[in-house]
């Protein structure tokens, strides 16, 4: 089976959820061909390598922009051909969302989201998925001769002793509709851990009170090289931007560890938290819901516990 | 402006998830059913863009007679007709496929979409109605205004926000804060009962994924509870147990 990975990067890093992907496909087969946009150091190519892939196709054109999802669509599909692909792997992500659905329709690819596990191959190729927002998981066949996954993060360890890939500049043809869309600017953070890449994550609830008061969080964040995120009701009052709203109606995540202050637990929250791998929360009130999903518990004022929780992390860790 | 909004009926966002058969048909007792929380958002931009920039609004759903009551909802909250396409939705593809069959004749400007449902939760069905036009999809869509025949959007990436300008016609998957969510008022819903609702007959598509059963996830295995007076074991834990540093 040929298997093309198609790899995001952010501010001039290949995402950790990419990499991933290369080595859930390099489980699957040999050969696995990688696909890249944008201005990237062969240092960063050659992670694609360690991870899993023998060849890296490199979209330097700019007029293929790495967020532009019709363009990237377009070139997406011509790799297809080319390289005579029948599985293409991708992080779930914003942009994974968007793709993988046209480049299905381009190819008449079956497409599975949200995927948790590596392929079942005995009898054809079923996957596992989650659906219900975290609360239940589908097997999942496809059933056509070309194939789509999006994975969600956590689903296999990152290889790291695959040797440098083959790189080779791919230049797709444009196809003039793709101009339509003009992409203008982007407005985002930079430095921080993206949400959904990090593998800790501390996240903030109505019981902080005001934005005033988020600094423990980042502290808290910084010592365990976290990404920091927030319930619905902290973004929706403006305490923090909207990209950081946790749950049902915003990011899904999956890390290692999930911090949660000052959250309740409305079934709405857990819903996007509950595939972490291990939940800690911190609640003054022991009948929080959150309790029931949690894997260790301090009950408790925010305030005090998070200053002392934040400098005993930062003596263990030297 | 002639807008399409799409909407899911789907378990309300509290809903205990079970399945019977085993564990091959999803378990519909008890369940109250919702407009989409995120196709709510995009039909009440839908409601918004119609107020300032005239027009019409159309809900589709495709589904089985039971979503009537999920349409009627969208039909009080501000949408002038609705289309049913009588079928149990499959999988995605077959879901754009059908919405496909009635917006190719249908000279929609705006095409409307939850960026994901909230029962499989794929993200794909906007992406592969605007395949299937040949027009630009854009998902997740956070802000979408109208200047003449262009969209002017923000879409959510990791970590902030892109700007875009696309030509109309466009279809958007849309997530909050695109709009406020409405909620019907007592006109509407009078009015949401005589309003047309139009079944069409499905239009002959395969499907391509099967569902062979579902799992339910695997319970915590417990709690550990810490005293807040000694967060050193929870330090100690976080570092021997879960191992994340
Ligand atoms: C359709 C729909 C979709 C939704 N989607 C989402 C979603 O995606 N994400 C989401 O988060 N919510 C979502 N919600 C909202 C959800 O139902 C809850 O209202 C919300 O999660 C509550 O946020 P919270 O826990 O921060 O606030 P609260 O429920 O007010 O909880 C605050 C908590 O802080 C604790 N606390 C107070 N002071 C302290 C202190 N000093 N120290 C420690 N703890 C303290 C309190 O005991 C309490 O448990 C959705 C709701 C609906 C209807
Ligand atoms: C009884 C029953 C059984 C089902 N079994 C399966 C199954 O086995 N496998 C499976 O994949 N799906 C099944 N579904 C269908 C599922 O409800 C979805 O409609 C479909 O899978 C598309 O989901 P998605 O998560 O990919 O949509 P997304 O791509 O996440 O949806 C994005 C947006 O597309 C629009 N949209 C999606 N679905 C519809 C729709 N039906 N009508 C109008 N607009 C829509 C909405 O605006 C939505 O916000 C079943 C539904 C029912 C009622």
């Amino acid at each position: 089976m040929k298997v093309l990975v198609f790899i995001e990067s952010d501010e001039g890093k290949i995402k950790k959820s990419s990499l991933e992907a290369v080595s859930y496909a390099a489980e699957i087969a040999q050969g696995t061909v990688a696909m890249v946009f944008g201005v990237l150091e062969s240092s960063e190519l050659n992670k694609i390598g360690a991870a899993g892939a023998k060849k890296v196709l490199h979209v330097t054109d700019s007029d293929f922009e790495p967020s532009n999802i019709m363009a990237v669509s377009t070139a997406i599909a011509q790799v297809f051909e080319a390289e005579d692909i029948e599985l293409m792997v991708m992080a779930k992500s914003s942009l994974a969302d968007p793709v993988s659905a046209r480049v299905s329709i381009k190819m008449d690819a079956s497409l599975v989201s949200n995927v948790t596990e590596l392929p079942d191959m005995a009898n054809g190729f079923t996957v596992n998925r989650s659906i219900y927002t975290g609360k239940a998981f589908a097997k999942t066949k496809l059933t056509s001769d070309k194939k789509i996954l999006t994975i969600r993060k956590n689903t296999v360890p990152i290889g790291e002793n695959g040797s440098d890939p083959e790189i080779v500049v791919f230049q797709p043809n444009s196809k003039g509709s793709d101009a339509a869309v003009k992409v203008l600017s982007q407005e985002k953070t930079s430095g921080d851990i993206l949400l959904p890449e990090a593998d800790i994550v501390v996240s903030g609830g109505r019981g902080l009170k005001g934005p005033e008061n988020w600094g423990m969080i980042e502290d808290l964040a910084a010592a365990l090289a976290a990404a920091t995120g927030c319930s619905k009701p902290v973004s929706d009052m403006d305490w923090r931007p909207h990209h950081e709203h946790v749950g049902q109606t915003g990011v899904k995540v999956s890390p290692t560890l999930y911090i949660a202050v000052g959250i309740s637990g409305a079934i709405q929250h857990l819903a996007g938290v509950n595939s972490s791998k291990f939940i800690v929360v911190i609640n003054k009130d022991p009948e929080a819901p959150f309790f029931k999903a949690a894997d260790y518990g301090i009950v408790g004022d925010a305030f005090e516990v998070l200053p002392q929780l934040t400098k005993a992390i930062q003596v263990a860790k030297g | 402006m002639k807008i399409l909004v799409c909407i899911t009926h789907v378990p309300d966002t509290t809903s205990k998830i079970s399945f019977l058969d085993q564990d091959t048909v999803f378990d519909k007792t008890g369940v109250q059913f919702i407009i989409g929380p995120y196709d709510d958002y995009a039909l009440a931009r839908a409601v918004e863009l119609k107020e300032q920039l005239g027009g019409s609004i159309t809900a589709l759903n495709v589904g089985l007679a039971e979503t009537e009551p999920t349409i009627r909802k969208a039909l009080a909250i501000g949408a002038d007709e609705a289309i049913r396409i009588n079928a149990e939705p499959k999988d995605a593809f077959f879901v754009a496929h059908q919405i496909f069959q009635v917006v190719k004749g249908g000279d929609y400007d705006l095409i409307l979409m939850g960026r994901e449902s909230i029962d499989f939760n794929g993200g794909q069905v906007h992406g592969m109605v605007g395949e299937l036009l040949g027009i630009p999809s854009v998902s997740p869509v956070m802000h979408l205004d109208i200047a003449g025949n262009v969209a002017k959007l923000s879409r959510e990436i990791e970590g902030g926000k892109e700007l875009l300008e696309v030509a109309l016609p466009i279809v958007a998957g849309c997530q909050e804060p695109i709009a406020e969510w409405k909620i019907p008022n007592m006109r509407g819903i009078m009015s949401a009962r005589s309003k047309p609702l139009n079944v069409l007959d499905p239009f002959e598509d395969e499907q391509k994924t099967v569902v062979e059963n579902f799992v339910m996830p695997a319970a915590k295995s417990g709690i550990k509870m810490i005293d807040a007076d000694n967060v050193g074991e929870l330090v100690d834990l976080l570092k021997n147990e879960a191992k994340v540093f």
